[in-house]
């Protein structure tokens, strides 16, 4: 390797080059920050009013590195992760909401909208553990019959993302009209437990922030594992050439399938850590809109590197939070303005420009010594 | 050797939109020896690759191990130990050499270990570094090689992938007369336990290491035979004549 250091060869560098065995941890130091970050400063800097939001954003983060995993690593376009975001928000939804209305109680928009009678599919979510599996275990079923039928049939690019969309906006259509079993358009809410703690409590609510960062960087260390895994180089791999994948003895529909699972069990945990911080899960939540939010903040952050769709999703929701309030009219159009400027200016993402800086001193030090060399 | 260990390629058909592309080509790849498949354009060679590695629909049948390779899709021609270049070489470009020849070792993986990360490097991919000689270049991006590198790369990755039956679509195209040289003595390395057959315009290259050579036609199988026989073939020198110029000047 030394050799090519010294070589004067103008070898232009990959936008994206691997890294080598002495970089390969540098990543973890950027979770390490960004857990100390969230899990020590904030805490301690911020009002409980601004670390719930800020917990919200997490939730944002932890679909969003979900999306970076299957659109980033694998070339999927998943325009529709707002779908999984919410079967996981509901899930949680439907828990906290027979949490709140007591045992043997009907949600009180069932009284006033339904028969008041409990729906049969209704009542499993009256079980926490259930409510948990259900998280993890729906979405990924769902995604898993989606994901053979599309994949197995070679749709993909545009037709996918079409298709994505399309899923997420007939979804919260049936939330909206399915009023008796959804709560419709105002969806559910006075969600004011979570597990049995009080959600007025402020130690409750910020143990509840807790584990939203948490998780995010649980998520953080998996998809790091993923990412330097065999299937990791192999996903890549598939995202590059699809065809040629084939003669390594691979289906490629089957990697895809794969990733795109993991991609919708972490937007459906981060929807159903949303509700407790929100207090609420309506369909706006869950729309083509905010599933094209989460979109935004991956490409902001930089798609392909690890930390970054999650700082994108950060970014966005701080963003969305800070423009709204000042500029409650106006602030769509100077959030679309900074994606302009940002895909523009970088391609990449926000966390291109790190490697691009490091790169470019190293290049001043090389430089350096073999100037002083001569 | 065992009777298994050939690839008996028996009336093969290939038409697009009722164009017979190929038809009705009998062909008996045997392991250990160098077949080269040559003809002039559109003579049908990379079609025939194309059908039995799952490329292009075909009728007839192409037996290999007990099992049809027509019935099977291109992943699965892989597991059943046939592998193949294309003409273009076509590594994973922002991957490095060892990751390319490692992600080709993973039909031999379980699916849980794929979740992994390397931590060694397996034999058989140190293996195949030497064989192709690129364990200088290791961690280089796949994306900077040489094109004669690339192509190296490929074979490479068809030995990680342990391929018995390795189709090799116009490998040397391209190359200066001392990659085509090192190509040629690597093949020839690799050749004996396994079934090789190079697709080649070349006539040199064909010259100097082809153990058959099967002349194509018009998708049909013209003649077949040692370099010798098929030179002094006066069916042969009429294609080449009435096609190309290269194939009858050094006939």
């Amino acid at each position: 390797m030394t050799d090519t250091l010294t070589e004067p060869v103008a070898v232009t560098p990959m936008p994206a080059s691997r890294p080598t065995s002495r970089t390969a941890f540098l990543p973890l130091i950027g979770i390490a920050v960004l857990a100390i970050l969230l899990l020590v400063v904030a805490p301690s800097a911020l009002s409980s009013f601004r670390l719930n939001n800020l917990g919200k954003y997490c939730c944002y983060a932890i679909a969003a590195v979900g999306i970076g995993l299957a659109w980033g690593r694998g070339g999927m376009l998943v325009l529709g992760q707002g779908l999984f975001f919410g079967l996981g928000a509901y899930a949680m939804g439907m828990h906290l909401k027979l949490e709140a209305a007591g045992p043997d109680a009907v949600p009180d928009f069932m009284m006033n909208f339904g028969s008041g009678v409990l729906p049969a599919w209704w009542e499993p979510f009256r079980s926490g553990p259930f409510t948990i599996v259900a998280i993890v275990v729906v979405p990924a079923v769902v995604a898993a019959v989606l994901g053979f039928a599309v994949f197995k049939r070679r749709i993909k690019g545009a037709y996918f993302a079409i298709l994505s969309q399309a899923l997420t906006v007939a979804f919260a259509a049936l939330l909206v009209s399915q009023i008796k079993y959804t709560g419709g358009q105002t969806g559910l809410n006075s969600l004011s437990t979570f597990f049995g703690y009080n959600l007025y409590d402020p130690v409750n609510k910020q143990m509840v922030y807790f584990i939203a960062a948490g998780l995010l960087i649980a998520m953080l260390l998996v998809t790091f594992q993923l990412y330097r895994s065999r299937f990791g180089e192999l996903l890549i791999a598939t995202r590059d050439a699809e065809e040629r994948v084939r003669f390594l003895g691979h289906d490629p529909a089957n990697i895809k399938v794969v990733a795109f699972v993991i991609a919708a069990i972490m937007a459906s945990i981060g929807g159903a850590m949303f509700v407790p911080l929100a207090g609420l899960i309506n369909p706006r939540e869950v729309s083509a809109l905010a599933s094209i939010m989460l979109i935004a903040g991956v490409a902001l952050g930089g798609r392909a590197s690890l930390l970054g769709p999650a700082i994108g999703a950060l970014v966005v929701g701080y963003g969305r939070t800070s423009l709204s309030e000042a500029f409650p009219d106006q602030w769509t159009y100077f959030l679309g303005a900074l994606f302009i400027i940002v895909i523009l200016l970088i391609p990449n993402g926000l966390t291109s420009v790190i490697p691009r800086i490091w790169q470019a001193i190293r290049r001043r030090q090389q430089t350096e010594t073999t100037g002083a060399q001569a | 050797m065992t009777e298994s260990d050939h690839l008996e390629i028996k009336g093969l058909g290939v038409s697009f939109d009722g164009f017979k592309a190929i038809d009705g080509v009998d062909l008996t790849l045997k392991q250990g020896r160098l077949h080269f498949l040559i003809g002039p354009n559109g003579a049908g060679k990379t079609t025939l690759v194309d059908a039995v590695t799952g490329l292009a629909k075909a009728s007839g049948h192409a037996q290999y191990r007990g099992k049809d390779l027509l019935s099977l899709k291109s992943h699965q021609v892989v597991r059943a130990g046939v592998g193949r270049t294309f003409q273009t070489a076509t590594v994973f470009e922002e991957l490095s050499v060892l990751q390319n020849l490692d992600i080709a070792g993973g039909v031999h993986r379980s699916a849980w270990r794929m979740m992994l990360a390397r931590r060694s490097v397996p034999t058989y991919v140190e293996e195949a570094l030497e064989t192709i000689g690129l364990s200088d270049l290791r961690h280089r991006p796949a994306g900077i090689l040489a094109h004669g590198q690339k192509q190296w790369l490929e074979i490479g990755m068809l030995l990680v992938q342990d391929a018995r039956v390795m189709f090799l679509d116009e490998t040397v195209a391209g190359m200066s007369a001392e990659e085509r040289e090192e190509t040629g003595e690597l093949l020839r390395r690799i050749a004996p336990d396994r079934t090789i057959v190079v697709i080649e315009h070349d006539m040199d290259f064909v010259r100097t290491f082809a153990d058959v050579v099967t002349v194509m036609h018009g998708g049909t199988v013209l003649t077949e035979g040692t370099v010798t026989e098929i030179q002094a073939d006066p069916r042969v020198q009429e294609v080449y004549l009435g096609r190309s110029a290269e194939g009858a000047a050094h006939a």
